[in-house]
């Protein structure tokens, strides 16, 4: 499989203080990759790197072309859609106006129309309440708000930040379900960071595990799945 | 009762350009969290200008949009040259940053167009409105302009994807970043806007007021009123906040007799003071909430 995102030797700074030491770390085209570690390891700055929204050294290429030093908006425009930790919705635009600004890059109206028609289909909840300002939303709406948001942009790779954190396990179930799909009909790669460690290892086939900005190990999802020793020392299951 | 409905029109129509002058405050509160104290002093430039075109000839309503171009250019330019290379630093450099424009615009009109107080013609016309006489000509005018101008914005942000855009990048920049949108044009944008809001305010208010380079002082100072009592979060409040205004100061001032003419400017900053204190956030804004 060809690597869609690969980034070297990536060191990440907030102020002086040094939180990324020289990560190694791919994406396949059209594979799930998850992130994985306790918290403060860095899984949150690796994204925030990823989109330009903090100060790094190393090289990031998506696509064969390096994108570190460029603007967010910029990277966000090659077609990589970051669904922050928190969501970042814009709660008081309603439903409808945050897919219409998930598609601010786009100028093809019918297909932006399209599009938000293609959100509601897997988020049939959104539909109901596309007049409703997005504050409004419970978590879990905001959730695939967000996800949907992302969608709007066409991606071609897509960073979740915690999608599950704060969510009901039914909710996250139906989630992560919506993800793989996306992963499967939609050929969307998708770089996971999760604290559910089991949840992340079950959607995703390559794994990274971080402590404290450097990588530990990395592996298929199924061989650290197996692993008894990093289940018990790193992942707490 | 004549008397009444005669200060409440003509306060309206003063009220009118507070309106503007808080909406412009707001729009650039929104982007940036700071208080453009230089608001005003723009928008006395943009009226020099627009008077400048009238005595080389130009018809009014030409020289009215031309005015209204280059101010938006203006404004754009000032954010770009000025606010954009400190948009990180602490809000004293803000400040600072905002009395030297102020003092510069100030002193710069002095210098261009000297001192001396203008009259500025009333595209209007003067004498009653109709006829009738609750209300002359000239206020029933800059009621009509400012409720167009208003009423452009209003769709403008509502229904226009760049309008949705500059929404989205005021309410969370860095959200509107990952969705590909420039925050940072949206900002220069917004000062664009906001300056070329100001040119309107100072041109119908210059008919009133007189041109001069103070002119905007008290102005500006309503206009900030008129924003805090709506709510510094909200452009709808801020426009209703600047009506109110208006129609406050010539109540106040015919109906208190300690107010009369020369204690009015006290009751905005009273205003301020006591919205601050009781309601911070303003009649329609939201209490800013942080977790920490």
């Amino acid at each position: 499989m060809s690597k869609l995102l690969e980034a070297q030797s990536l060191c990440a700074y907030y102020g002086p203080t040094q939180v990324l030491f020289g990560l190694a770390l791919d994406v396949n085209d059209g594979g799930i990759t998850t992130l994985l570690g306790a918290n403060g390891a860095g899984k949150t700055t690796t994204l925030r790197s990823l989109s330009g929204m903090c100060r790094t050294t190393g090289d990031i290429r998506f696509e064969g072309k390096a994108i570190n030093g460029r603007a967010t908006e910029d990277i966000v425009r090659l077609g990589i859609a970051h669904v922050p930790q928190g969501r970042g919705t814009f709660s008081r635009q309603t439903v409808e106006e945050n897919l219409e600004i998930g598609a601010m890059t786009r100028r093809d109206r019918k297909a932006i129309a399209a599009d938000v028609e293609r959100v509601y289909g897997y988020f049939p909840r959104l539909k109901e309440r596309h007049r409703q300002q997005a504050g409004t939303l419970s978590g879990g709406e905001q959730q695939m708000l967000a996800v949907g948001r992302a969608m709007m942009l066409r991606p071609r790779l897509m960073l979740l930040d915690e999608p599950s954190f704060g969510l009901a396990p039914l909710v996250v179930e139906e989630l992560f379900g919506i993800l793989r799909t996306l992963n499967r009909s939609e050929k969307v790669s998708m770089l996971l960071v999760e604290q559910n460690a089991a949840l992340a290892l079950d959607l995703a086939d390559h794994a990274y595990l971080i402590e404290t900005g450097r990588l530990v190990m990395e592996g298929p999802a199924q061989q650290l799945r197996d692993n008894e020793n990093i289940r018990r020392a790193y992942l707490g299951y | 009762m004549e008397l009444f409905l005669h200060q409440v029109l003509a306060g309206l129509a003063t009220g009118g350009i507070y309106a503007c002058m808080a909406l412009a405050v707001v729009m650039i509160y929104q982007a940036i969290d700071h208080l453009n104290f230089a608001q005003g002093e723009m928008a006395m430039f943009s009226t020099f200008i627009a008077w400048q075109l009238i005595q080389w000839g130009f018809p009014y309503w030409l020289a009215f949009g031309a005015t209204i171009v280059i101010s938006f250019a203006a404004g754009v330019l000032i954010e770009r040259v000025v606010l954009r290379p400190i948009h990180d630093a602490p809000i004293l450099s803000h400040v600072v940053a905002f009395i030297a424009l102020l003092s510069i615009l100030n002193s710069g009109a002095g210098f261009l167009w000297d001192w001396t107080i203008k009259s500025f013609a009333s595209p209007f016309g003067s004498g009653q409105f109709l006829g009738q006489t609750l209300i002359n000509k000239h206020d029933a005018g800059m009621i009509a302009v400012t409720i167009l101008l208003l009423l452009l914005l209003y769709l403008f942000f509502r229904h226009t994807r760049i309008g949705l855009a500059m929404r989205a990048a005021a309410a969370n920049p860095e959200s509107a970043r990952l969705a590909g949108i420039r925050v940072g044009w949206m900002t220069a944008l917004g000062w664009g806007m906001a300056a070329a809001i100001g040119s309107v305010a100072g041109m119908l208010i210059a008919p009133v007021v007189f041109l001069e380079p103070n002119m905007m002082l008290s102005i500006l100072l309503y206009g900030f009123a008129g924003a805090v009592v709506g709510g510094l979060t909200s452009p709808g409040g801020a426009v209703f906040g600047g009506f109110l205004m208006g129609v406050i100061e010539n109540l106040a001032g015919t109906y208190i007799p300690v107010v009369g003419r020369e204690m009015k400017l006290s009751i905005a900053l009273i205003i301020i003071v006591a919205i601050l204190t009781v309601k911070p956030s303003g009649l329609f804004g939201r209490p800013v909430v942080t977790r920490v």
